[in-house]
């Protein structure tokens, strides 16, 4: 979509003023900085999700658009998390961030922060695996997605 | 050379070919008011209430085609332009207003008659700016107008905060614009309609059923062709009236909550329905189970998300409707393929036995007056050439069944928004675009009362409207729902402390009429039309426990209309 001041609000309004849901929504600029790329996970019946569809290509300032679960594709999503760890607990906690390869980024004498990507499963896996009293925070990006293949989605 | 954002402001205007703007100053728009009063290309009309401004704006669009263009301030003027604006949304309408903003470095700080213009309209336009820089106002001028009158047309809003039209640059008028997220389709798919002139040859039961959108797009002269050449029966929707003539025997009326019985009979009972710009409203289906359950249903639209929002059909058409309608006839022509003759004559023949059901027949009264009977001398008397608005309510009914329209742009009201207080304004709109046309102004006692200090604004521009008021001391759709779902508790709905209308249209120096006897209603109509110069407004005494029939109550089927 265009780059542009508002262009967000006027997805999320047409959601709201249309009784979606938006599960979750990531954007950022591309390489072209005239341009944003928004990946917005959405849940809704065929009917639902091509009206979705249709109402979005309206909106002026929405480029171009792909439902990206037409075909095979890739998801990514990553979580930040901050845990107690003490003492023993610490081995504990080092292990299992090993086995969902995701990566202690910060430490302190009590706590580690934890990155881990991947797919939305995986980030609640490990979230489950963890002991409920230690974490302290949790933060998830949102999903974002592209198509596998050649398939892409270009202006 | 450089100029000022203002006086690029109004030589945008200009050279856009706007002749007319509706608005009413205040201190964000000062600068342009005085780049206005400096020139003498750009009319501006002064309203007194900005929501005058915006329905008047879309009057005139209605009323001709072409873009409106509506200038208010920021804050308060632009919130009370609000309603003006989602009035022109539901019904597609072509408008660019145009809102005073306060300066650039204040926006955000709560500055004095602020208000986020662009966030409070954005869910009620097409699109809409902000101007940040002087350098982008008249390229987004531009925009804005391509946008507004392209596609499927819709208000389009752009803020210009005070020192952008103070600042200067060079003004160079742009003649063409490219967006690249923005590529309204024009022709339909070749394929598409191939099929859909193959099912419509087939149909035993054709029916066709046509909106607001053969009038916007310029389509009525190519759907009346089309229509002769087929020989199929016609109804229009609230929005679509005059898109086909309104007396021709092909012709069953208007469909919907207050359709005809031979409209509505006929939509159930097709086996092949051609919807060409219409948007399957809640109004016109009922019971959206119940729609057309036995027909293949062919949609053509400008708007991709009108087909198949509320109903599923079979061949879709994205296209304008001009187009679409071209390519369809050209097909039949080379074809010389006819319809099903036989099955054509039965179905007509139950048509008929329908109509024989004379479902807009009412009781005639020498007494009181009948609302019906002053829309149907209206329609004599003006014979059937007057450009009609109209308010919300009963009396909007009444005129889309009794007033036959038989051209596009003539009947102008707010179908998808309902707006009461649109009449009024609207006819002024209507009036300075066709300043030697008669223009009426079909309304009821509380619709008119929610815009009538533009009274004032048609006597400074000597408008010479005319007002029918259809007063029946109460508001009169919710008194008839009130009457058939509510047990008769007329909550609210009694209008009592109504002004004298004679007195006050007077006051603000115009002709007043107060019209009770039956027997008076041609004669005062004539006379009120025979005053060319002067508003009239005529205020009808008329019966007051009338309703409007047929009508098909919320959540039931088109074959389950009560009549009488």
């Amino acid at each position: 979509m265009e780059n542009e001041a508002g262009a967000l609000s006027r997805v999320a309004g047409l959601f709201s003023a249309r009784g979606y849901n938006i599960e979750s929504l990531t954007v950022a600029p591309t390489e072209d900085p005239s341009m944003s790329r928004m990946t917005l996970v959405t849940r809704g019946s065929e009917e639902i999700i091509e009206q979705i569809t249709k109402q979005l290509n309206k909106l002026i300032d929405v480029i171009k658009l792909q439902d990206l679960t037409e075909g095979t594709h890739i998801e990514r999503e990553m979580l930040l998390i901050k845990v107690r760890a003490m003492n023993s607990g610490r081995e504990e906690v080092m292990r299992l961030t090993d086995i969902f390869r995701g990566s202690i980024i910060d430490v302190t004498e009590q706590s580690f922060t934890i990155e881990i990507t991947g797919a939305s499963e995986k980030l609640d896996a490990f979230i489950e695996a963890l002991d409920k009293d230690l974490i302290i925070e949790t933060v998830r990006s949102g999903v974002t997605g592209i198509a596998r293949g050649e398939k892409s989605l270009r202006v | 050379m450089e100029l000022t954002g203002a006086e690029i402001l109004v030589r945008f205007l200009k050279d856009e070919g706007v002749r007319h703007v509706f608005g009413y100053p205040g201190g964000a728009v000062l600068h342009i008011y005085d780049a206005l009063y400096k020139q003498d290309k750009v009319e501006h009309i002064l309203v007194r209430h900005e929501q005058g401004a915006t329905h008047a704006a879309d009057g005139y669009a209605r009323a001709t085609g072409k873009p409106g263009v509506a200038l208010v301030t920021s804050g308060p003027g632009a919130t009370n332009a609000v309603t003006g604006i989602a009035t022109a949304y539901m019904d597609s309408v072509p408008m660019v207003v145009i809102t005073g903003q306060v300066p650039t470095n204040l926006i955000g700080n709560d500055a004095f008659q602020e208000v986020d213009s662009v966030g409070i309209t954005r869910p009620c336009v097409k699109h809409n700016f902000l101007v940040k820089r002087v350098e982008d106002l008249a390229i987004t001028l531009k925009r804005a107008f391509y946008i507004a009158t392209t596609g499927r047309p819709g208000p389009v809003v752009v803020d210009v905060p005070k020192d952008v039209t103070a600042a200067k640059t060079n003004y160079v008028y742009p003649r063409k614009v490219e967006i690249r997220s923005y590529k309204p389709v024009t022709k339909g798919h070749i394929g598409q309609i191939k099929r859909a002139v193959k099912l419509m040859l087939s149909a035993e039961r054709p029916m066709i059923y046509t909106g607001g959108g053969v009038v916007l797009g310029g389509g009525s002269k190519l759907l009346t062709e089309m229509t002769r050449l087929l020989g199929f029966p016609i109804t229009n929707t609230l929005m679509g009236l005059g898109a086909y003539p309104g007396t021709d025997k092909q012709f069953l009326g208007m469909l919907g909550m207050h359709g005809t019985y031979e409209a509505n009979m006929a939509m159930h009972h097709c086996d092949v329905l051609i919807a060409i710009g219409a948007r399957f409203d809640d109004r016109v289906t009922g019971n959206i189970e119940k729609f057309c359950s036995k027909a293949k249903i062919i949609h053509v639209d400008i708007d991709p998300s009108s087909i198949s929002k509320n109903v599923r059909v079979d061949i879709p058409i994205v296209g304008t409707v001009e187009q679409v309608l071209q390519d369809m006839l050209r097909i039949l022509k080379e074809k010389k393929r006819e319809p099903n003759k036989a099955a054509l004559k039965s179905w007509w023949k139950q048509i008929e036995e329908w109509r024989r059901t004379e479902c807009l027949k009412y009781e005639p009264s020498d007494e009181v007056i009948k609302p019906q009977y002053v829309l149907e001398s209206l329609y004599k008397v003006t014979r059937g050439n007057a450009y009609v608005t109209s308010d919300v309510g009963q009396h909007q009914m009444w005129a889309a069944q009794f007033y036959k329209f038989s051209k596009p742009y003539r009947w102008i009201n707010s179908g998808g928004l309902g707006t009461m207080g649109f009449g009024l304004p609207a006819a002024m709109g209507a009036q300075i675009a066709h300043p030697r046309s008669t223009v009426a102004c079909v309304t009821g006692e509380g619709s008119i009362q929610m815009c009538i200090q533009e009274l004032a604004t048609c006597l400074q521009y000597g408008l010479p409207i005319k007002i029918i008021t259809l007063n029946n001391r109460f508001l009169g759709m919710v008194r008839q729902w009130q009457e058939f779902f509510y047990e008769g508790r007329y909550a609210m709905s009694y209008m009592e402390s109504l002004p004298d209308f004679v007195k006050l249209a007077e006051s603000y120096g115009h002709v007043g009429m107060r019209i009770e006897d039956p027997a008076d209603v041609t004669p005062a109509l004539k006379e009120a039309m025979g005053m060319k110069k002067r508003l009239v407004f005529m205020d009808f005494v008329t019966d007051q426990t009338e309703n409007v029939y047929p009508m098909i109550p919320a959540g039931a089927g088109l074959n389950e209309m009560i009549l009488v």
